[in-house]
């Protein structure tokens, strides 16, 4: 990717700094990469690994890890040198895969739930005219609504950091800079958004867990749940929350009909999102992304 | 046995220590925002440390015991009524079957916890019984009390009931408080005269305070102006979505500080500055909507120093 930050140039760069005396937070860069993400990762996989005495939450983050630990268990100097330790096996890595999973999420673009949330909240929005979606496509200077959503469904997008909420994703599209979709938040925040809305801020897509305030523009809404306490559906059967870092994301556009008929299979409790285990290769896709990218793709039609 | 609920106060939730291992999936540590006080009120009922707790905010519920209780009521000072009549505060209380029990005004602080002879025994969520309003999750049926509902109480004490508890150790509700934080996160990206603001200024406490977080008043901090990274959106005060630490102390475009407390997201844009050190965040819950609060810098030296002596104070309160 043409300007996109490689591994290499981020070796030995994070900076170690203190959340009080229970949060190491390491920051990998200032700036969003798939490197720098490709590096969190990699450093809380190894983290976990060791099975630190006296770490108790390993956060991977976009570009940034934030750990928590237990200073009467484990002391801060001892945690930051092992955190150092790891950034140098991470850094030395000779070629650096995360074998993870791609995942299709059935999406209705430009449905009634989230226009009329749009709609009530127009008052303040940067463009009081129109939806979300014209704001959209109007900033990244594309013909349409149509061209926006097609552009967002038709390249992958990384899960760089699962939090905010429950279950909430933060996604990467994994396209050169130059082609990502980028749309300034909401001016001024949102009192509400209807749950499993697909948002925007910045350059992260985001899908909502649960209704409540947010200030992403607001896109389409999924068709099927990310966060279920009650564990009724399969894919939940051994956790509540659906999504993980790393996870690779496929949106696909469904209409009212198709929409309607996912819901009557989750309400039935049938519902299982179409998956498969996919090696992220971070070389490969930096070096050619477009090609990769259809290559990794194939992925979901041989299954 | 079960507490009737005939009045469920303003927001009464039920709280233990919390829900640790799924930060990273944005579930929130949660549990009782003063825990001193809630762990107080458990060995006041010869529970363990771990039991369930109903903490209650500004106003109070109005229960009623399905059978003969015993309970304790410490935090907040607030006036506790037993079928109208005044019952002591940090004291054991020994209820009837079908005693009603009602709270009059707060006269300082926020919170105050009610502990139950055998603990609030709704279902381990995650590893805890405490309540994550916007996840839907824990608690009672996920929500804070409402009207009607019967909430379980355990029958598995086995402690002996403490009676009564050292006024001296009993924690204080002062008006004004010094916060002690350790700099650091994204301190460098203030400037020297915004990190002098937030040091020396004296901050009130807004009504914006909640589980999430307190928000407080005072002087504008002056952040450093830069051309911001890729993705980290556009004001000085903006960072690419990170990981939030619990007791961090962000300043969205320079004005009033907020810091996040156990419910907070798990993450977002703003830089935090500072963090509130782990012996201070029971004080930092204990204040009131307008309490005058100093954060003063320390090291980790003294932070962990803080904390030792902290745990030694909650190890006399079990003798």
């Amino acid at each position: 990717m043409s300007d996109t930050l490689s591994a290499d140039s981020l070796k030995g760069t994070a900076r170690y700094t203190w959340g009080g005396d229970e949060f190491l937070f390491v920051e990998i860069s200032e700036a969003m990469s798939l490197a720098a993400n490709f590096k969190s990762n990699s450093m809380a996989t190894r983290l976990g690994g060791r099975a630190l005495a006296g770490v108790t939450e390993i956060c991977p983050a976009n570009a940034s890890l934030l750990v928590r630990f237990d200073p009467d268990l484990l002391g801060a100097a001892d945690l930051e040198s092992a955190m150092r330790e790891i950034e140098v096996e991470v850094d030395n890595a000779s070629h650096p895969v995360l074998n993870t999973r791609l995942i299709e999420i059935p999406v209705w673009y430009d449905d009634p739930y989230t226009r009329e949330t749009g709609a009530r909240f127009r008052s303040g929005h940067q463009r009081p005219e129109g939806t979300d979606l014209d704001f959209a496509a109007e900033v990244n200077d594309l013909s349409g609504a149509d061209e926006f959503i097609r552009r967002h469904h038709s390249s992958p997008w990384l899960v760089s950091m699962v939090g905010f909420v429950a279950g909430l994703p933060f996604m990467f599209q994994m396209v050169p800079r130059e082609q990502q979709l980028e749309v300034p938040k909401y001016l001024s925040p949102r009192t509400d958004t209807p749950p499993l809305t697909v948002g925007h801020g910045g350059c992260f897509a985001c899908i909502y867990s649960v209704r409540g305030a947010g200030g992403y523009q607001m896109f389409g809404i999924a068709a099927a749940p990310i966060f279920d306490p009650a564990q009724s559906l399969a894919d939940f059967k051994d956790f509540m929350v659906f999504f993980k870092p790393g996870d690779i994301v496929k949106f696909r556009p469904v209409d009212e009909v198709e929409y309607k008929s996912i819901k009557e299979q989750v309400d039935a409790g049938t519902f299982v999102y179409k998956q498969v285990p996919v090696t992220f290769d971070l070389a490969e896709a930096l070096g050619d992304p477009e090609s990769y990218n259809t290559k990794l793709l194939e992925n979901l039609n041989d299954s | 046995m079960t507490l009737e609920i005939l009045e469920p106060g303003l927001s009464t939730t039920v709280q233990d220590r919390g829900r640790f291992g799924h930060y990273n999936v944005g579930i929130p540590q949660g549990g009782s925002m003063d825990q001193l006080s809630a762990e107080i009120v458990n060995a006041l009922v010869g529970n363990t440390a771990e039991e369930a707790v109903l903490e209650c905010t500004y106003l109070g519920p109005k229960f009623r015991t399905s059978a003969p209780a015993v309970i304790a009521v410490g935090g907040a000072p607030v006036e506790v009524k037993v079928n109208g009549a005044t019952a002591p505060q940090w004291e054991a209380i020994e209820l009837a079957a079908g005693d009603e029990v009602s709270f009059g005004f707060l006269q300082g602080g926020t919170r105050y916890y009610v502990a139950v002879r055998g603990g609030i025994d709704v279902p381990l969520v995650l590893g805890s019984r405490s309540t994550y309003a916007l996840g839907a999750l824990g608690g009672y049926q996920g929500r804070k009390l409402a009207a009607g509902d019967q909430v379980p109480v355990g029958d598995t004490a086995s402690g002996e009931v403490l009676g009564a508890i050292a006024p001296e150790l009993r924690p204080a509700f002062p008006a004004e408080t010094e916060i002690r934080v350790l700099l650091g996160l994204y301190d460098h990206r203030l400037t020297a005269a915004g990190l002098a603001t937030l040091l020396e200024s004296t901050w009130t406490l807004t009504p914006v305070a909640d589980r999430t977080g307190l928000r407080y008043s005072g002087p504008e901090v002056e952040w450093k102006e830069r051309e911001q990274p890729f993705g980290a959106g556009s004001d000085p005060s903006n960072i690419v979505d990170a990981g939030y630490a619990v007791g961090s102390i962000q300043i969205p475009g320079g004005k009033e500080p907020i810091v996040l407390h156990r419910d907070a997201v798990s993450g977002g844009g703003y830089a935090m500055v500072a963090t509130v050190i782990s012996a201070d965040m029971d004080s930092l819950a204990r204040s009131a909507p307008g309490t005058k609060t100093r954060f003063v810098a320390v090291s980790m030296e003294e932070a962990v120093a803080a904390r030792s002596e902290g745990k030694a104070l909650r190890r006399s309160i079990w003798g």
